[in-house]
């Protein structure tokens, strides 16, 4: 009975083992090959009384199913080992030091300018630049600082031609050039890195090239309580929400009122430390209301527009943010302290 | 220096703490750095109620002094003048005199002594002299109270500011009146001027005396006139007044010019009048002529210095100092008084080239006004006729040539509430006024002041205005206010923009950012001068290793490097973008950069060392991300510093913009390999970047390999290729450079991978071949070379 040889066949398979290629391989030549039992089996399909063909068909197909059920699987076993004994094989130490992956570190006086810009350009600065060899009159004279006044002599400026051409002491002519720019007639607001130049001599406070960032904004009913608040975001964006501003008279040719700008001692919270030389405060910048000379000079009507200036030591600020005891590090760059920089500031969401 | 005992003079401080005062105009704008006093503790008045002989010596007392305590003190005094019911000046144990000798309980020749009776030597207001010592102890008036401060009985007691005042006040904090009206406008009250009625004799100084002024530098001369002077000794308080200032007492007439010039800001001179002669000519000096001056130094004139002449020599180096010819001594009896201003930027000038910044060049060098000129020289007067016996001549003999004009300036409050941010009433700017003694006058809500003399640092303009009273209102009481401004986002600029972007380029290609310094020494400028341009030197340089604006960053870096080497960072990738200046102070930014060492590192594993071709790469990385590619090209070179085989130039659209190459080994003997191009170069149009759909047809790689002469550069067979290849072959690629074994040995075999794609179909195998045919027949033709068989 053909009935029965499908179940000695079912019997057959279900003590079959499977292992190696070869008996896969084998396996398949003799159950599911054209010549392999299963095959030659249904080749009697039309032999079956046509009242049990239904059921031997049923049978039969089962039998086929299962047969290739167990070829699949023992294929599948086989392939999965060798992949394994493979990746065995591959296997490397991770434990070994990693191949390093450039990228370079950005100067830290630059790291700490684009802090500032890019804070002062989220309140609508734009930052420009200038020449770094100027004309005493964008220098000084528009800065209402005449020849002969004796601002001047503090600013030990390094002249190249007669007292016309020089390195710039300051970087306030780009406001000037910025405002003659302007016409007088659109209102300015900008921001102006760069680097100046003193004869100082150079040592761990000092430096004869130094850079400034300097702020001018020109607009019409422009006071001193503004120009707080704008310090008010950037030192607390630079040192901390918890930073305090405070402003004491000062004086400066181009500006009036001036002011001196102190910020509360991030370090020690006010307590007294030795950044703040214990009294609690830093000073940080100097600022004040554009004198209206200056103003008219460049082509703006103080009657009409009104605004202010400031401007901060760029290596100050970060000798303090990162707590730098000598400015000639901006300048000698050991690539060992550079690299350190190369890195976000602080954790985000604080 | 300050010495509030002295303004006290002029304004009512007995009520106010004098350190708090300090702070108060700290706060207002004058910093006072320090406070010093002379106070002493466990220092008092006593009375000697009793006074015996000390049991083992001959000069010693045993004295009981009533100190204001309950008990007696028993105290051991070797002075020959202490006796019974003598006032006298007591340091309790715990006092310290002189600043480091402490008064303690102690036992002198087995009798207890509580504290020790003061000579005014030992209290540090006398010198010791055997003068002051055989004066024995001080002896006080018998209206001295018992239990008090004997300094400040005796009027001794001071407190002294010193002060770091900004330049614009110091022409009227620097001096004793001028720092009495800035207490006045913090504290609210008002200033008495010191006294200064004289009583001039019959004999007027016009008749025997002419001023003459011939130089546009003195716009205001005065002189006065006196005689029968005595010279000796000052009285206490302005020798005291002098020392607290930092001055020594000479005599009585000296003492007082420099009395005056503290109390006023004004200098003085004073010459002996018959020294001198009956005539003054102010004028400017001739070059080279020459004056000895007080200190005894003969000194060298310019023509822009001026000179008091006595018609025909210097008599005195106008504002700086006085000459010896007409020097006032003890002997001289007519003094001619001079009180002028100078212009200031001159003096300042004078003082400069003559190395020489007296007290009186200091004062003139910061700018007078002519109201003081006036009161000093009245004060100087009423003090040499009180203090020096002096006959004052009637009359004064002037020079004005000053512009009359007062300075005006009107505003509404609402102006200067406007500068401040503030919100102040037009009652409260009204008593603000008064309190800085301004006089105005208000109509209908304007406010017309008028800027005192004093005050040359204000300007007639509202803002000057809003500073005083911003200052008094308190700078720490402003708000945080925002500018009430449209909204608008911050943009980088210009050539700002391309800086930080290829920045952040150079940095994401692993250099590292560096700063160095414009100014190098000339050295330096000899190094890398491949484009030739003419250096800007400076002509006064602080040194000389910044004598020169350089125009190549190259020199700057390799500095950086050996820096860098000689602390063993081996790996170093540096760059710097900055502004150079040639002759003509034509700014052109340049992009440097320094590579050497492991580009790619790993100890143990395949490391990378930097060669040309990553400097390459580097700088096509940086180009194609500006945009051009396809629009430059590289040409060999020749910089004496680079290497002759390692090095060419960069050319953009065919122009030159930067080299790149090998240090030359002479230069450095490690690999260092460096490029500098001209951001200026790059600020060029650029198409804009559009989005480009990837070949759908699948393309035909080939290879090929041709043996060519060595010499032959592959750039330019890449070239051939690509002409000959037309529209279908889309890349070549060179994978493979040999030379060796089966390649003679000038010559070298170079394979190429092509692709073939066409934009429109699937390619077929014989439209390729067609095209490599042709590629192959150029090659061999055009550059001598020969299809290497596979």
């Amino acid at each position: 009975m053909k009935q029965e040889e499908i179940k000695a066949i079912l019997d057959e398979l279900k003590r079959t083992k499977l292992q190696t290629e070869e008996e896969i391989q084998a396996f398949k030549a003799k159950y599911l090959g054209k010549k392999g039992k299963i095959s030659i089996l249904s080749s009697f399909m039309r032999e079956i009384d046509p009242k049990e063909r239904k059921s031997f068909g049923e049978e039969l197909n089962q039998l086929r199913s299962e047969a290739e059920e167990l070829y699949q699987s023992a294929l599948t076993k086989l392939e999965e080992a060798r992949l394994e004994e493979k990746l065995q094989k591959e296997s490397i130490d991770i434990t070994l030091p990693a191949t390093k992956i450039r990228q370079g570190a950005p100067n830290i006086l630059e790291k700490l300018i684009e802090e500032v810009e890019e804070v002062c350009m989220s309140m609508g600065y734009d930052v420009v630049d200038g020449p770094e060899i100027e004309e005493d009159k964008y220098n000084f004279e528009m800065l209402n600082i005449p020849k002969g006044h004796p601002a001047r002599d503090a600013q030990d400026t390094f002249y190249i031609e007669g007292e016309e051409i020089l390195l710039r002491s300051q970087t306030s002519p780009v406001q000037v050039r910025t405002m003659l720019k302007g016409k007088g007639e659109v209102p300015i607001r900008v921001i102006c890195p760069g680097k100046t130049y003193r004869r100082d001599d150079d040592d761990a406070t000092h430096s004869h090239q130094f850079m400034q960032i300097e702020g001018l904004l020109v607009d019409r009913n422009i006071s001193l309580s503004d120009l707080k608040g704008t310090i008010d975001v950037i030192v607390k964006k630079l040192f901390g929400e918890d930073v305090e501003t405070r402003f004491r008279p000062s004086y400066y040719q181009f500006t009036e009122p001036s002011v001196e700008v102190d910020i509360s001692c991030f370090n020690c919270k006010g307590k007294g430390c030795s950044i703040c030389k214990k009294t609690g405060w830093i000073t940080i910048a100097g600022a004040g209301v554009v004198h209206p000379n200056v103003l008219r000079m460049s082509g703006y009507d103080p009657k009409i527009w009104s605004g202010f200036a400031f401007g901060f030591g760029a290596e100050r600020m970060a000798m303090l943010k990162y707590d730098i005891q000598d400015l000639r590090v901006f300048y000698n760059t050991d690539l060992r302290e550079l690299k350190r920089f190369d890195r976000k500031e602080k954790e985000e969401n604080d | 220096m300050i010495s509030l005992e002295w303004v006290k003079e002029y304004i009512d401080l007995s009520d106010q703490d004098l350190e708090e005062l300090a702070v108060k105009i700290t706060k207002a704008g004058i910093n006072v750095e320090k406070v010093i006093t002379n106070h002493i503790d466990h220092l008092v008045i006593g009375e000697v109620k009793e006074c015996k002989m000390h049991p083992d010596s001959d000069h010693l007392h045993v004295c009981l002094v009533d100190v204001g305590k309950e008990d007696l003190q028993q105290i051991v005094c070797g002075a020959p003048n202490v006796r019974e019911n003598l006032k006298v000046i007591v340091a309790l144990p715990g006092a310290v005199l002189n600043g480091n000798f402490e008064i303690k309980k102690s036992r002198i020749r087995g009798v207890d002594s509580n504290g020790m009776i003061c000579a005014l030597y030992e209290l540090g207001l006398e010198e010791k002299t055997e003068e002051t010592y055989a004066k024995g102890i001080h002896e006080l008036p018998k209206n001295a109270k018992v239990g008090e401060d004997p300094l400040q009985f005796l009027g001794v007691d001071d407190t002294l500011y010193e002060l770091d005042i900004h330049k614009h006040r110091n022409n009227d904090c620097y001096y004793h009146i001028g720092f009495a009206y800035e207490i006045a406008a913090i504290l609210n009250r008002k200033v008495t001027l010191p006294e200064m009625n004289i009583h001039p004799i019959k004999k007027k100084i016009e008749d025997s005396f002419s001023l003459e002024v011939s130089t546009k530098k003195c716009p205001y001369y005065l002189a006065k006139m006196v005689t029968d002077v005595k010279i000796g000794e000052s009285p206490e308080f302005i020798k005291r007044r002098l020392s607290a200032a930092g001055m020594r007492s000479i005599n009585n007439v000296v003492d007082i010019s420099n009395y005056v010039m503290l109390e006023y800001g004004q200098p003085l001179h004073f010459f002996d009048q018959e020294k001198l002669g009956n005539h003054i000519l102010v004028r400017d000096a001739k070059e080279e002529e020459s004056i000895v001056t007080l200190d005894g130094k003969e000194r060298v004139l310019k023509a822009s210095d001026i000179v008091i002449t006595d018609g025909s020599k210097p008599v005195c180096i106008a504002g700086v100092m006085g000459g010896e010819n007409t020097e006032v001594d003890e002997n001289t009896k007519t003094i001619l008084i001079e009180s002028a201003i100078f212009d200031a930027t001159s003096i300042r000038y004078t003082a400069n080239h003559l190395d020489l910044r007296s007290e009186a060049s200091i004062r003139y060098g910061k700018g007078l006004n002519e109201e003081y000129t006036e009161n000093a020289i009245q004060r100087a007067c009423f003090l040499l006729e009180k203090y020096a016996n002096a006959k004052v001549y009637s009359g004064t003999i002037r020079h004005n040539s000053l512009d009359a004009k007062e300075k005006k300036v009107s505003f509404t409050k609402e102006e200067v509430n406007q500068i401040l941010g503030i919100c102040i009433s037009e009652k409260d700017m009204k008593k603000e006024l008064e309190r800085l003694d301004f006089p105005y006058q208000l109509e209908n809500g304007t406010f017309h002041v008028t800027i005192p003399k004093r005050r040359l640092d204000i300007d007639p303009n509202v803002n000057d205005i809003a500073e005083e009273i911003g200052r008094l209102y308190g700078y720490h009481n402003l708000v945080s206010t925002l500018p009430r401004v449209p909204i608008r986002k911050g943009d980088y600029i210009g050539d700002v923009k391309y800086r930080k972007i290829i920045s952040r380029r150079l940095r994401s290609l692993g250099l590292n950012e560096v700063k160095t310094y414009t100014l190098v020494p000339e050295e330096w400028t000899k190094l890398f001068d491949y484009e030739q341009k003419e250096k800007v030197k400076l002509p006064n340089p602080m040194s000389q290793d910044k004598a020169y604006v350089r125009t190549t960053l190259l020199p700057s870096l390799l500095h950086v490097y050996e820096y860098n080497q000689a602390r063993k960072n081996k790996d170093v990738f540096l760059y710097e973008i900055s502004k150079t200046y040639d002759k003509t102070y034509q700014e052109e930014s340049k992009i440097s950069g320094l590579l050497t060492g492991n580009y790619l590192e790993a100890s143990w594993n395949h490391s990378r060392k930097v060669d040309f071709y990553i400097v390459k790469g580097l700088l096509e990385n940086l180009l194609d991300y500006m945009g051009f590619s396809n629009r430059y090209t590289f040409e060999k070179c020749n910089v004496k510093e680079l290497h002759p085989g390692m090095s060419a130039k960069i050319l953009l659209d065919k122009e030159e913009i930067g080299i790149l190459g090998r240090v030359h080994p002479k230069q450095i003997k490690e690999e260092v390999f460096v490029f500098e191009i001209s951001m200026n170069a790059l600020m060029k149009k650029i198409k804009p970047l559009k989005f480009k759909e990837a070949y759908r047809f699948p393309g035909i790689e080939k290879d090929m390999a041709f043996i060519v002469p060595k010499e032959m550069p592959v750039g330019t067979l890449i070239e051939v290729i690509q002409k000959a290849g037309g529209r279908l072959l889309k890349e070549v690629s060179v994978f493979d450079v040999y030379q060796g074994e089966n390649v003679s040995k000038e010559e070298k075999s170079v394979a190429f991978k092509l692709q073939f794609i066409d934009a429109t179909k699937t390619l077929t195998d014989e439209e390729v071949m067609q095209v490599f045919t042709t590629i192959i027949s150029k090659v061999t033709s055009e550059c001598h070379a020969i299809l290497r068989d596979k």
